[in-house]
């Protein structure tokens, strides 16, 4: 599947959504991404499935803090670069990219790369949503190691982090990402096309794609938004959702701490929603409580929307005042076994809370 | 007693408030000196209410001209786009998802150096001043007399921007600076799409404000004047001077929170149709609905606060071309006196429709006797689809909604729509936009660091929060009447103590109508 513009729009929506909140507004990705469709240059996705047993995959992305990203704008050859120093390392030329994180800006770079290199873009990542940790992948949770991994900024600067875990790596890519300015430009992952087939989550660009598509026909037809978005996930790997609260923001605080955007936001509630919300992010939304009780818990999605537009609000779009509906959503199997929840579950982001299923949840 | 002026592209509307009550409005020509415009809707209002220059306290202005130079790429300047961030930032040029023809019309002079900061202050790169003085030069040789100036993270620090400005007004004596740092937040492409629109527009404000205060010396008022900003609140003349680009969508807000003043009603769709377009919005509770996501402005993405309205080509001025199929988007805007045909003119406009199908008197009705009788209902057709298909967009579900019509161009909506459960045109719905200014709130602003260590978060808070309240009360605000509008935190890692800055804006009714209203 060859994207041209429009589907560029739509995935910036759906990466959005997916993003619950972080991963970075996918808007900058998308641009950068368009300037190549402009120039003649094609961004072609490629299913899972097709993808031969030995080809060879090198994920690409950005790590940092979305804050930055949205100011420091990339001089758009970071990534290649990487990808490029982990050819020079394997001693071999990728036959493709991926994304290793659906959410937010991530959905984009690896297009931007693909673009560029004229390397076909496998429609799958390693996240399924966005996560602030980069251990935090089903291809390390299915034994793929992360490492070597390249980070790169906008001098051409490049490391090179051999780490004996994909926790240390994360770690120290981090003290080099936060030395890079806050943001920084990345390959990791490489594998091979049989290893993708058993390790990634499918067909999540596709699906990203649908979610804006679906979002965007609701409104032109006036079909109430969140109604069509909830009845069309049955038909994924994401199968249930459901609206867990609605009201107005009435307290943003926000921090950056260790190279990531730490917060907490307050929704009071319109009725029939009573008592307050208390969101607590760690670039992406962890856990939404209503008056202390779990609503809805890491992994599954937690996304805040615009009660009106149903527009995603990521989390540096959040403001005070603003009018909004959450939606949790399940998230795929490969994502909730007890391997995955060990590396992105409650207890990774020190959540004294055990992982409870969305379905299993009352609000 | 208070005025209120709201100086569209085509009219200049005036009314006089006493409290709450509007003792009279008119309308009267935009002139393109908008000077004698003000002038002559201000004799009129006075005139007609026997209101005496001493008895004004305030006047406010809300004006869409500068919104209408963009949108209709007239009066503007060429700019020189100056962005320091290099290395960093080419991935997306200055202007890259701009209109074209705005680009065009702006020179697509960009200027791209080494510089910029980090989120935690650190240089991205010294600032290139060798390269900036180069630039400088080729500004001066390209006859540019206006710059903006964006640096990555100038929000948190703007020393480059305030060093590349002292440069370039040394190497280019006389040129306007938009610096982006005064105008915009976090958020690099949309900032600097502010910056460079203002830029652009730095001639025209300076002409526009002397002629408001031209045209008030010359009624004899010397109340203070105020211009209404994007958010409601008013501005003082010397901050309009410098930084234009704040007035955008004042109209949209102004006309909508004149609407629900004047219909009584706070949940509703709002056509505010004016000469050159019509704006169509939603209110909610009496507010018009925000924007949760970046505006466009004229096609250019912001990321200013501001009512969520769509604008389309149609207003009383608008051409009507192919037997009534065709309407707009252009208008004769303030020409339309000599300029249509009921005023004498050669070009058939929308408001000639209306005259010629009967529904309105204006100007001399025999000129347009011979305009057939199926452009007329073609016309009228067209002009209520546009409107009807406008309003079916902004609603955000499919139940039906009143409409309120407002603006001097409402006349061209005579029949149901099928959008709307019913359609409400208010009496003084032709001057809702200067009502709306009128009863617009001052405000007041903190934004400045504050060191968070030993206190706990509510305390800073708080205490930022009582001094923007102070402030609004300092600017004239009732003090009963003030509530926080808008927090904003933005972390600097880099300085110990945890510091942050905040930015917290207060608004509140002036003090003055509050005594009228008790009065």
């Amino acid at each position: 599947m060859k994207l041209d513009s429009q589907n560029l729009a739509d995935l910036a929506v759906g990466a959005a959504f997916l993003g619950t909140g972080g991963g970075g507004d996918p808007y900058i990705g998308r641009q950068m991404v368009q300037l190549c469709l402009n120039e003649g240059l094609t961004a072609e996705l490629v299913d899972p499935d097709d993808l031969a047993d030995d080809a060879f995959v090198i994920p690409t992305a950005m790590m940092g803090a979305p804050t930055v990203l949205v100011e420091k704008i990339p001089s758009g050859e970071e990534a290649i670069l990487s990808l490029r120093r982990l050819e020079k390392r394997f001693g071999r030329s990728a036959t493709h990219t991926m994304p290793i994180e659906i959410g937010g800006i991530n959905s984009t770079i690896p297009l931007l790369v693909g673009a560029r290199l004229g390397l076909p873009i496998v429609d799958a990542d390693g996240m399924g949503r966005a996560f602030p940790q980069l251990e935090m992948e089903t291809f390390g949770v299915y034994g793929i190691s992360g490492s070597p991994m390249a980070v790169s900024n906008e001098w051409g600067d490049c490391a090179l982090i051999e780490a004996r875990d994909n926790g240390t790596m994360e770690w120290l890519s981090r003290g080099v990402a936060i030395r890079m300015g806050g943001a920084a430009y990345i390959a990791e992952y490489a594998m091979s096309g049989a290893e993708v087939k058993r390790t990634a989550v499918p067909r999540t660009l596709s699906l990203a794609i649908q979610v804006g598509r679906v979002l965007r026909m609701a409104k032109a037809e006036h079909r109430n938004p969140f109604d069509a978005l909830l009845g069309f996930l049955p038909e994924t790997l994401y199968s249930y959702g459901r609206i867990i609260y609605a009201g107005k923001v009435a307290d943003m605080q926000r921090e950056t701490r260790n190279g990531f955007s730490m917060g907490r936001a307050r929704i009071d509630g319109f009725a029939p929603w009573t008592g307050a919300m208390e969101i607590e992010i760690q670039n992406e939304n962890l856990i939404a409580r209503i008056d202390g009780r779990v609503a809805a818990i890491v992994p599954d999605l937690i996304c805040i929307m615009d009660s009106e537009t149903a527009e995603p609000i990521t989390t540096e779009g959040l403001r005070y005042g603003q009018r909004v509906t959450v939606v949790a959503v399940s998230v795929p199997a490969l994502m909730r076994t007890p391997e995955a929840l060990a590396v992105f579950g409650p207890s990774c982001f020190g959540l004294s809370e055990p992982y409870t299923r969305i379905e299993e949840l009352s609000t | 007693m208070r005025i209120g002026i709201d100086v569209g592209g085509t009219n200049t509307d005036a009314v006089i408030l006493d409290g709450d009550q509007v003792v009279g409005g008119c309308k009267s020509p935009t002139t393109e000196d908008v000077s004698s415009g003000i002038a002559s809707a201000l004799t009129t209002v006075m005139a007609q209410t026997g209101v005496p220059a001493s008895a004004i306290q305030a006047v406010m202005i809300g004006t869409t001209h500068f919104t209408n130079a963009v949108v209709e790429r007239r009066r503007l300047l060429q700019v020189a786009a100056i962005r320091i961030g290099l290395p960093a930032t080419k991935g997306v040029l200055p202007m890259t998802d701009w209109p074209s023809d705005l680009a065009d019309t702006l020179g697509r002079h960009s200027f791209m150096l080494r510089g910029g900061h980090e989120f935690d202050g650190r240089e991205i790169a010294p600032l290139d001043e060798k390269g900036l003085v180069e630039v400088a030069r080729e500004v001066r040789a390209r006859g540019l007399r206006s710059a903006s100036v964006t640096s990555v993270f100038s929000p948190v620090t703007a020393v480059m921007e305030l060093r590349a400005a002292e440069i370039l007004r040394n190497e280019v004596p006389g040129i306007s600076l938009s610096l982006s740092h005064e105008i915009g937040r976090v958020g690099f492409l949309e900032r600097e799409n502010a910056a460079i629109m203002n830029a652009c527009l730095a001639d025209l404000s300076r002409k526009v404000v002397d002629s408001f205060r031209s045209a008030l010396r010359q009624k004899g008022i010397t109340a203070p004047f105020f211009i209404s900003q994007n958010d409601g609140t008013l501005m003082t003349p010397e901050h309009v001077e410098r930084y234009p680009v704040l007035t955008f969508a004042s109209g949209p807000t102004n006309s909508m929170r004149g609407a629900a003043r004047l219909a009584g009603i706070g949940d509703a769709m709002v056509v505010d149709i004016g000469g050159t377009t019509s704006d169509v919005g939603m209110l909610m509770q009496g507010f018009p609905r925000e924007s949760a996501v970046a505006v466009d402005i004229g096609g250019v993405r912001t990321n200013f606060r501001m009512p969520d309205v769509l604008a389309i080509g149609l207003g009383g001025g608008s051409i009507v071309r192919d037997d009534g199929a065709r309407i707009g988007p252009d208008s004769v805007g303030y020409e339309i006196t000599s300029k249509a045909l009921v005023f004498g003119g050669d070009t058939l406009t929308t408001t000639d429709i209306v005259v010629a199908a009967g529904l309105e008197d204006i100007g001399d009705r025999s000129r347009v006797a011979q305009v057939p009788a199926s452009t007329i209902e073609a016309a009228i057709k067209e002009m209520h689809r546009k409107v009807d298909e406008a309003v079916d967009r902004m609603k955000t579900s499919a139940d039906a909604l009143p409409v309120i019509l407002v603006g001097g161009g409402s006349i061209l909506i005579s029949r149901d729509l099928p959008s709307a459960s019913r359609v409400i045109r208010p009496e003084n719905a032709g001057v809702a936009n200067a009502i709306g200014a009128a009863i617009a709130q001052v405000g007041g602003e903190v934004d400045r660091i504050y060191a968070m260590e030993g206190r706990s978060r509510d305390q800073v808070l708080g205490e930022a929060k009582a001094e923007a309240s102070a402030a609004a009360i300092a600017a004239g605000a009732h003090p009963g009447s003030v509530q926080i509008m808008d927090i904003e935190e933005v972390p600097l890692a880099y300085l110990p103590g945890s510091a942050t800055r905040i930015r917290v804006k207060a608004v509140g009714d002036l003090r003055m109508m509050q005594k009228e209203a008790a009065e």
